[in-house]
């Protein structure tokens, strides 16, 4: 029993690392292209059909690569620093249910890794872990812009995280619990079900912290090309530099697991849609719309990112709690 | 099996970082180790099926070594070593020693003579949240409301301290505004 259950599970770690690591790299591809598009270029073409094949050349130079360790850097930290990144965005992966439960030859197979009965908060708290990989990064590398960008880390990953527990704080209280699990039964039986209608302030909210949290466009200041170099990556090369982009990635899949299991309905059955075409097609809208955002804002300046998230989004999120508590007092 | 595996492996991993946190001499390793070490601790949670406490050691202790962070990146070139002044080295060694020897010993010993039980152990009725929410609600609300209350006034008090020409933005100015009024306070 005990040595099925460790089987099942590394097989199950190994699924999720060799498939979010492809999709990370495929979703590389997909930026370049949306962005191309939105841009009237086309994007990567000459390598493969469609450039389809420019993923694997892109590996190919990443793993051959000089691993450069510039001189002035703290050797050790420099080096783990990438690792954490990509490690934590993976870890915070065991504990979504990604898809509904299905059974090959007569095996239940149920898509999750660990269910803890905190999914959620999991989850939110080991992707949080992942920001420390910049961090490090940049403090161990000896370079003024990369410490700059290590210094915007802290300040972007202690006002954000407020806004992210307050705003899913709310649905957790309409709900009842924090396993993700409950939030797709909670949502079971159709759109009109989803709790995106109940709650649309918190969705919003979720999503612009979410975007925060993930250092993408409009709050990529982390590595904000036009003011600090490449930020907390200046110094980086090779399949260190890669590592931290994984964990973007990978980031941004969770992050999209975690809006559609949350707000709009997780892997319930969409109509005529079974439940894993439903969730698979939910998170790549979100992936496109963290592309789609790329290409349409600018970034914004660090005291505006302070001012948004203490002056309107916190407001917002407390206000928020506030009135869902009074509405399901009464 | 694998439980005893996980606790005598995160065991060590505590105890090392711990001791690379109390031993270096450069800010960077202290606080990446000490960091390290309480996400660590939260695997003994995870193995006693404190779940909800396990969740709450990460997310707590990655913020509050964050803020951490911030001063050494302020206060501290992280990369050199830091030049300590402790001239009486035996002093501190043995105080130190003494002191942790007293806790392990004040620890140990309820569990020695086997008077431990479990006040409110895990159910399998309710969840973690439910049960910490369900004791923290009933037996200790006066604790908890007075932390509340402590927090509150450390807020206040934070603000009122930094809220200095808050109104104005140092962003906006430009570099010679700024040198003036430093020149003219001087």
């Amino acid at each position: 029993m005990e040595s099925a259950f460790v089987i099942e599970t590394i097989i199950k770690i190994l699924v999720v690392l060799g498939l979010f690591s492809a999709l990370a790299g495929f979703a590389t591809y997909v930026e370049r292209k949306v962005l191309a598009f939105m841009q009237r270029r086309l994007g990567p073409m000459h390598v493969g059909p469609w450039g389809l094949l420019q993923v694997l050349a892109d590996g190919i130079k990443l793993f051959t690569k000089e691993d450069f360790i510039p001189q002035g850097a703290n050797r050790i930290i420099f080096m783990i620093a990438p690792v954490i990144t990509a490690a934590s965005a993976f870890i915070a992966m065991a504990a979504i249910p990604m898809f509904p439960e299905f059974t090959i030859g007569g095996y239940t197979v149920r898509p999750i890794i660990s269910d803890i009965n905190v999914g959620l908060l999991f989850v939110l708290g080991v992707m949080a872990i992942g920001l420390y990989g910049p961090l490090l990064a940049g403090m161990a590398s000896g370079n003024k812009w990369s410490l700059l960008g290590a210094a915007r880390t802290a300040v972007q990953f202690l006002s954000y995280e407020v806004v992210t527990g307050l705003s899913v704080l709310a649905p957790v209280m309409i709900v009842g619990s924090l396993s993700l699990i409950d939030f797709n039964n909670y949502q079971a039986g159709g759109i009109s079900n989803w709790l995106v209608w109940k709650q649309p302030v918190a969705f919003i909210l979720f999503l612009i912290a979410g975007f925060a949290e993930t250092n993408r466009t409009p709050f990529d200041l982390l590595e904000h090309e036009a003011e600090v170099i490449s930020g907390y990556a200046t110094e980086y090369s090779g399949m260190r530099w890669g590592m931290f982009f994984i964990g973007e990635y990978a980031n941004m899949f969770t992050i999209g697991f975690l809006a559609s299991l949350i707000f709009l309905g997780g892997f319930n059955d969409l109509g005529f849609i079974p439940g894993a075409i439903a969730i698979l097609l939910k998170v790549f809208f979100f992936i496109f719309l963290f592309i789609w955002a790329r290409a349409s804002w600018p970034h914004i300046r660090p005291d505006q990112l302070m001012w948004l998230c203490w002056k309107v989004l916190m407001p917002i999120a407390v206000i928020n709690v506030v009135i869902t508590g009074i509405v399901m007092m009464f | 099996m694998y439980e005893v595996v996980a606790f005598y492996l995160f065991a060590a991993l505590t105890i090392t970082m711990f001791t690379i946190t109390v031993m270096t001499k450069n800010a960077l390793y202290a606080m990446t180790s000490l960091a390290a070490g309480m996400i660590f601790i939260s695997a003994f949670f995870f193995l006693l099926d404190a779940d909800f406490l396990g969740v709450v050691q990460i997310i707590v202790y990655s913020g509050a070594v964050m803020a951490v962070y911030a001063f050494g990146m302020m206060f501290l070139d992280t990369l050199k070593d830091v030049k300590e002044k402790n001239p009486s080295k035996k002093i501190v060694f043995f105080l130190s020693g003494m002191i942790a020897l007293l806790l392990v010993i004040i620890l140990l010993t309820p569990m020695i003579s086997d008077k431990v039980q479990a006040l409110y152990p895990v159910s399998d009725e309710l969840g973690n949240a439910e049960a910490v929410g369900i004791v923290l609600f009933t037996k200790y609300l006066v604790p908890f409301e007075v932390a509340a209350i402590m927090l509150l006034v450390a807020m206040i008090a934070g603000i009122i301290l930094a809220s200095k020409r808050m109104d104005e933005s140092i962003t906006l100015k430009v570099d010679e505004e700024i040198e003036k009024e430093v020149k003219g306070s001087q």
